[in-house]
């Protein structure tokens, strides 16, 4: 057996002769360890020298440790808050309005900025000159100028608006003041809310669908039509399960009442300079993000697609597009981190995140670490799951190959 | 051999003589073929251009109007007995440049005395004289280190006085540009030696306890914004340091952007060093190199090569970041500018104390920006070839 003669040969199967540690300078494994025992050793000498000292400057400032203070009275007003909150309130919830603002900003701008970004990106590569030409200057304007600096002059503009007593009315009863926008909005009843979970389970539905008549295009070439299905799943249900309910329906408008609005929705000059800031500034770098994973796209795939006879919008949909997200996916995740991280800059105009939020309580506590610290958890927690996820929606769209 | 038929002959005849007379229709070439396939190539594309064109012919003659025809650029008085009466009445029609005429000297130098402003004028001259010096490639070699410590040497002594028959002038009065300077390039000069080490550090297969320190120092400062290191550096520090050792607040913030940068930065060169073919690893062992020869001679030379777009776009990045120090109360650039208006006579014409400022930032990144597309469009051009 040709087996049993090569393990006979000595030669086959010889690793390298295996030498023990040696103490010498000249053996590399003995080398590396010695320098990361060093390493190691400076790193954590330091570390001790900071906490020690730490420890004594908390002592003879009187400092108080640990994170008793979460359950003190808080005593700080915030402005806006999406739970029920009252400055009677203790120090661990009006940081959880914090955080919960936080989410809001960074949720609703990584949607915007993806929006207005794709749009901006693929609005550079249009054929039409003057949009294009557009679309770049708006992208290199915005991308070189700080954020900080966008976002104080945007509330700056904000701040310059006329008083409640002569807003600006665009259209309808939205007025623009320096006290913000004011919207109309719908008193919200519990019918509104079952119509929203209609909604929802319409869209899955709807989304299930599309996938079994896939499957049945896949297997018999026939599509059927999804459309009056998605009609009757996400408009009929909702619609039905409202009126059924009894339909209420009632406006809200804003109405003028000495200095300031009564009733209809708020938007708050602070949220509303932030999000502007932000989102103008993300789609900047999400507009380039769009068009480098567009021009990536190998050009015969365009050509491909129209001697298949699509037109243009259906190139860049069914064809380019799910190419171009494997190129796209990964920056796009970095830039929905910065978006978050960025939110951060609200403690400038003023709009109350986590930051602000924490950098009050350990103004008012004295208890720098731990405020510091909450910070400094909550974006690290942010910014994992988001790595994450969009991890997952990477390995979901990657390319599958053989 | 016969000859061909005389029609054919004739037909072809007109057809060359056709083709020699006749031009491409007006339609399709010149300017007006020009508008017609860029601007006007479908019915949509039409509408586009028109509802576009007409956006941006009454927005420019809108801020025509508000930049240059109706606005203020003087008002009587100056300090504390000026009056803005004018700007308030122009408010909204008009821009108010007289703040900028008012209040130029404060935004670029903060309150650095006011005689002795030559000086921070100097520094900022000698910084955008370095910059363009690093930026000629006649210049990439052993010298520039030199240049770099002579400049840097020069602007100190220009800050500080003291020396040269200079007056002293204390820390706490610099302001504006200089301080925003400053701190970008001494944050790049620091950051980028640091973030070298920390990418040789995160690719150490054989030191796993620094690998892993490598590890967590980048994915911590990347995870959290930049703000919290800078309260860190303001109001953390102070408690870490033995009793009655205490470091300046500008030297803290400083300290807070090269650790912030060198983590981005890191990330970077990792980039290149992972885009060098092993067989550049392997040639330089094979050649009996050491670990710090092959490092210096054969890795970095490449791979910094390789990263230099996206180093200058993480510059630029960092440029931009500086302005977050207003929130820790250093008078940066951006900080001057927010308090020039906090007078009563100027309040509210914050967006023209801003748009001065924008435009200062828009000529340092914009040059970044577009010298990096420059370089970057070379490289490829030696790859393709």
């Amino acid at each position: 057996m040709p087996q049993d003669a090569l393990a006979a040969d000595p030669r086959y199967g010889r690793t390298a002769p295996r030498r023990g540690l040696t103490l010498s300078w000249r053996d590399p494994t003995m080398r590396s360890i010695v320098w990361q025992i060093v390493i190691i050793g400076l790193v954590g000498f330091a570390v001790w020298w900071l906490v020690a000292n730490t420890m004594r400057n908390l002592e003879v400032r009187k400092i108080a440790t640990g994170f008793g203070f979460l359950s003190r009275e808080a005593g700080l007003p915030i402005g806006e808050s999406m739970i029920p909150y009252s400055p009677a309130d203790t120090y661990a919830r009006a940081l959880l309005v914090g955080v919960l603002n936080t989410l809001r900003v960074s949720l609703i701008g990584i949607v915007l900025a993806t929006v207005l970004g794709t749009l901006i990106g693929i609005a550079r590569l249009s054929h039409n000159w003057l949009l294009a030409r557009l679309a770049g200057i708006y992208v290199e304007l915005l991308r070189d100028l700080p954020l900080l600096l966008q976002l104080l002059f945007w509330y700056a503009l904000m701040q310059g608006l006329p008083g409640p007593r002569q807003a600006l009315n665009p259209f309808g009863s939205v007025f623009l003041s320096n006290r913000g926008i004011k919207f109309p909005w719908l008193v919200w009843e519990e019918a509104h809310t079952a119509a929203l979970l209609a909604l929802a389970a319409g869209i899955a539905g709807t989304v299930l669908l599309a996938r079994r008549f896939t499957a049945r295009q896949m297997a018999t070439g026939q599509r059927p039509r999804l459309w009056p299905w998605g009609l009757a799943l996400m408009v009929g249900l909702p619609a039905a399960v409202w009126a059924a309910m009894g339909a209420p329906f009632t406006i809200d408008a804003p109405e003028l009442r000495g200095f300031n609005f009564r009733g209809g929705g708020t938007i708050t000059p602070e949220f509303a300079a932030l999000l502007l800031g932000l989102v103008l500034y993300t789609a900047a770098f999400i507009a380039e993000i769009v068009r480098a994973g567009i021009l990536a796209v190998h050009t015969g795939q365009w050509e491909a697609a129209g001697a298949l006879g699509l037109s243009r919008g259906e190139q860049l949909r069914l064809i380019i597009l799910p190419q171009a997200l494997r190129v796209i996916i990964p920056p796009m995740t970095s830039q929905y981190l910065n978006i978050t991280k960025n939110s951060s800059l609200a403690v400038a105009i003023g709009y109350q995140d986590i930051v602000s939020i924490a950098n009050t309580t350990l103004n008012q506590t004295g208890q720098a670490i731990e405020g510091i610290a909450i910070i400094m958890a909550v974006y690290l927690t942010i910014s994992l799951s988001i790595s994450v996820f969009m991890n997952w929606y990477n390995a979901r769209i990657a390319l599958k190959e053989r | 051999m016969t000859p061909p038929p005389a029609h054919t002959t004739t037909a072809e005849a007109i057809a060359a003589a056709d083709d020699r007379v006749r031009r491409p229709p007006a339609m399709s070439v010149g300017p007006v073929g020009w508008l017609r396939a860029n601007l006007f190539s479908s019915w949509l594309n039409t509408a586009v251009t028109l509802v576009l064109a007409y956006l941006v012919v009454s927005w420019t003659l809108g801020l025509i109007s508000w930049g240059v025809i109706n606005a203020i650029w003087e008002v009587p008085g100056s300090g504390a007995q000026v009056d803005t009466s004018a700007c308030r009445a122009a408010r909204g029609e008009g821009a108010c440049w007289a703040l900028i005429g008012e209040k130029y000297r404060f935004i670029l130098f903060g309150l650095y005395p006011f005689e002795e402003q030559w000086r921070p004028a100097l520094v900022v001259a000698i910084f955008v004289a370095l910059y363009v010096v690093s930026a000629m490639r006649r210049f990439w070699n052993r010298w520039l280190g030199l240049i770099w410590l002579v400049a840097l040497a020069a602007i100190g002594v220009l800050m500080w006085g003291g020396v040269f028959g200079l007056r002293f002038v204390e820390q706490e009065r610099w302001g504006g540009l200089p301080i925003t300077l400053i701190l970008s390039t001494f944050g790049i000069a620091f950051a980028f030696p640091l973030s070298i080490l920390v990418a040789l550090g995160r690719r150490q297969t054989s030191m796993p306890a620094v690998r892993a320190l490598c590890v967590v120092y980048i994915e911590l400062i990347r995870g959290v914004p930049l703000i919290s290191l800078l309260f860190m550096a303001s109001v953390m520090f102070p408690l870490f340091l033995p009793e009655g050792m205490n470091i300046d607040k500008l030297l803290r913030a400083q300290v807070a952007i090269i650790l912030f940068a060198a983590a981005y930065l890191a990330e970077v060169v990792r980039g290149g060093l992972q885009a060098l073919p092993k067989g550049q690893y392997e040639a330089a062992d094979a050649l009996g190199l050491s670990y710090w020869q092959k490092t210096g001679f054969i890795v970095l030379p490449q791979a910094l090569r390789m990263v230099i777009p996206p180093l200058v776009n993480t510059f630029i990045g960092m440029f931009k970041d500086t302005s977050l120090v207003l929130i820790i109360g250093i008078f940066d650039l951006l900080n001057t500018a927010k308090t020039s208006i906090i007078e009563p006579a100027w309040q509210g014409f914050g967006v023209e104390a801003y748009l001065f400022v924008a435009a200062i930032y828009f000529v340092f990144c914009f040059a970044m920006s577009k010298y990096s597309q420059d370089l970057e469009s070379e490289f490829n051009r030696h790859r393709r070839r």
